[in-house]
């Protein structure tokens, strides 16, 4: 296997107000790797994503992210990578494209670069000039998804992606996130779905504790 | 910090010899100075017995300005990289406590008097008013303090509150004052104080100062104990999250 | 990305939030309008509420402004998307000017009102021609400085459930000068309170100081305040 780790954790710990929610997690993710994290309610994935996407520092161990050092240069990590979390960190008064246009515009994202980024989601023609308040649960994921794509993510942090979509959202989803599987992209996914993010990813990891094992 | 030590800490007592004496220290002469601001200053010749608040009075003003001039310095302390330590937000977070404590007498000893001297409790003097806006300002800065978070969220975010509060104060206190430009005498510069009163006051000064050291070095210790025992607490917490783990 | 270009852009972006959802129209300026219907109510004398105006146009832009700084935060809170901005790694100066622009441009709607609601219901009159250029230009300052201390505040009171109800507490004491200051100028621009023209230009400066004083130190606090990350 090719060595070059975009994420590279060593017994975390993580601490949210006084309680350990990561307790030593060690975990390495390679360059094009979709690692898929599963573990019950409460197990810590939700934490570690967010420790990887620099929201919070680590507590104690060595966290490094493309390269750099999060209880250092966290500022850095987060205009490098996305998180998908349980909201979609969307303005639901502003359209789809409003939306994409804001968020690639921080990277300084050509328009060429937004109107792609649309249309990988699918969403370029009618759903683009659309109020995201109106839109459906999964046109919405697909909307943040584009959100990422438009800010030139390198890693991808995907927070139950699944959850709150009907069955269309789901295939939906599927079919995008298969797409920038196909084009690359690196991507942590912590999901319940095991059928479905089982087949997206190429690697399963357990979660449970605040610590991480490679599925057996 | 390892289980031990930390164990240590919270076996330690917040006493120690420096204290011991700075306490003894203190409440000589608090023994001190009520004799002399109740029993050998003399009446005063308009206020008579009333004369004897301005002994709470002015110590305490002092000594809540004092605690708070320490937050401010403190908190750039700690704001600063090279003497980032969590002992200087503790120490701005304990003075701010007993800072408000003697604001809280300083505006009721002084409505008193005022309505002694005066005949109203308030006046929109330019003194009066910060005061009560340092008062309510500091209120919102031990909420902050309150807020939740790891040690450091909290010691940082309450240090950039308490140098936000250095830029208000001067503001409100210049603007109350070109409000309302008519002056209050000062109450000790009008020279209608005897030698001994104002001596009263200079032992109420010291002695309040001693205490405010007392009380800080105390609560700071305090508060060291409960970070200490909340990191206490982390390695156990740490031990039963791992065990959570079955695989 | 530098902080200019995301000034704009964060500015641009809750203006026209603003513009779609119309909060500041359908609730904050309603909201407003009756509050000075209600000081009428309670200060039921003619003689007074002309003498009042301009302390209470300034105490109910305060009050509005409470509401306006909440919404301006709760549009980042509601999807996640100031975790998204932090995430982004955006530089917080950016942020911190272009919440703060569009908000001190709400302000000048709001006060637009307030002046227009002290003219028909309190019978206020600007005094004489110089008076407008005052008016202004103290709205303006003042405008600038409430938008600068809204935001830093309103930024540090986001996020974790709970804090909004400090939100209050932390920002009246800070914005005291703003109302004494934007207060007198009104009454000089007004020709009540006995303040002259001249006065009024000197409270003036002092509002500028204020934007200034808080225009540096909030750039330098906001990005702290915000990111609970360190």
């Amino acid at each position: 296997m090719e060595t070059d780790p975009v994420v590279q954790l060593v017994d975390v710990v993580a601490v949210l107000d006084r309680f350990p929610a990561l307790a030593g997690a060690t975990l390495t993710v390679q360059r094009g790797e979709i690692v898929l994290l599963r573990g019950p309610n409460g197990a810590g994935k939700t934490t570690l994503l967010r420790l990887c996407a620099g929201l919070l520092p680590p507590t104690r161990g060595s966290a490094i992210v493309l390269g750099l050092d999060l209880s250092v240069h966290r500022q850095a990590v987060r205009s490098r990578v996305g998180l998908l979390g349980h909201s979609n960190g969307l303005y639901t008064d502003l359209t789809v494209s409003e939306n994409v246009s804001f968020w690639g515009a921080t990277v300084g994202a050509s328009s060429d670069e937004i109107a792609a980024a649309l249309d990988r989601m699918g969403l370029a023609a009618r759903l683009s000039g659309v109020p995201v308040r109106k839109l459906s649960a999964g046109q919405r994921r697909r909307t943040a998804l584009a959100c990422l794509i438009a800010r030139r993510a390198e890693l991808w942090l995907l927070d139950e992606p699944h959850a709150g979509l009907d069955v269309a959202g789901r295939d939906e989803l599927d079919t995008v996130l298969r797409a920038a599987r196909a084009a690359g992209a690196t991507m942590i996914v912590a999901s319940h779905e095991l059928d479905r993010a089982g087949a997206l990813a190429t690697r399963m990891v357990d979660v449970a504790g605040g610590q991480v094992r490679s599925a057996t | 910090m390892t289980a031990s030590t930390t164990q240590e800490t919270v076996r330690r007592p917040t006493g120690t010899p420096l204290t011991r004496a700075l306490g003894i220290a203190t409440l000589i002469g608090l023994a001190w100075f009520v004799a002399f601001g109740l029993f050998l200053s003399p009446d005063d010749v308009v206020q008579k017995k009333g004369v004897r608040i301005l002994y709470l009075h002015v110590p305490s003003a002092w000594l809540a300005y004092l605690a708070f001039i320490v937050t401010a310095i403190s908190s750039a302390a700690y704001l600063s990289k090279r003497t980032r330590s969590l002992t200087w937000d503790r120490l701005a977070g304990a003075s701010a406590e007993v800072g408000v404590l003697f604001m809280g007498i300083t505006l009721l000893t002084g409505s008193l008097w005022g309505r002694i001297s005066w005949g109203v409790y308030w006046v929109w003097d330019s003194r009066v008013t910060t005061t009560a806006f340092l008062f309510v300002t500091y209120l919102g800065y031990l909420a902050v303090r309150g807020l939740g978070g790891t040690h450091h969220q909290r010691a940082r975010r309450s240090a950039v509150v308490a140098l936000l509060s250095v830029l208000e104060i001067p503001l409100v206190h210049f603007s109350v004052e070109w409000w309302r430009p008519l002056h209050q005498q000062e109450s000790i510069a009008n020279g209608k104080l005897s030698g001994l009163m104002l001596f009263s006051l200079f032992v109420g000064v010291i002695v309040f100062t001693l205490m405010y050291v007392w009380l800080v070095l105390h609560r700071q210790r305090l508060l060291a104990m409960q970070d200490a025992l909340d990191d206490h607490g982390l390695e156990f917490a740490i031990a039963e999250r791992r065990e959570e783990a079955v695989f | 990305m530098n902080s200019l270009e995301v000034t704009r852009l964060v500015a641009v972006k809750d203006l026209r939030i603003e513009l779609r959802s119309r909060v500041l129209i359908n609730q904050v300026l309603p909201f407003a309008a009756i509050v000075m219907v209600l000081f009428a109510f309670a200060l039921d004398n003619d003689g007074i509420l002309d003498r009042v105006a301009p302390g209470l146009i300034w105490l109910a832009t305060l009050f509005s402004m409470l509401v306006v700084v909440q919404r301006s935060f709760a549009v980042e809170a509601g999807d996640g998307a100031l975790d998204a901005l932090r995430t982004a790694g955006v530089p917080a100066q950016g942020i911190y000017f272009g919440k703060a622009i569009a908000l001190g441009l709400q302000l000048m709607v709001l006060e637009i009102l307030l002046f227009g609601a002290a003219f028909v219901l309190y019978n206020s009159r600007i005094a004489a021609a110089a008076g407008i250029g005052l008016l202004i230009t103290s709205a303006l300052a003042a405008s600038c400085g409430l938008g600068l201390v809204g935001t830093l505040y309103g930024g540090l009171t986001t996020g974790t459930k709970g804090r909004e109800s400090l939100l209050p507490l932390l920002l009246l004491p800070v914005v005291a000068p703003v109302l004494i200051g934007a207060t007198r100028a009104t009454e000089a621009a007004l020709g009540v309170g006995g303040i002259s023209m001249r006065e009024g230009w000197a409270w003036v400066a002092l509002l500028v100081t204020y934007a200034l004083l808080f225009g540096i130190g909030g750039s330098v606090a906001f990005g702290p305040l915000v990111d609970d990350g360190a």
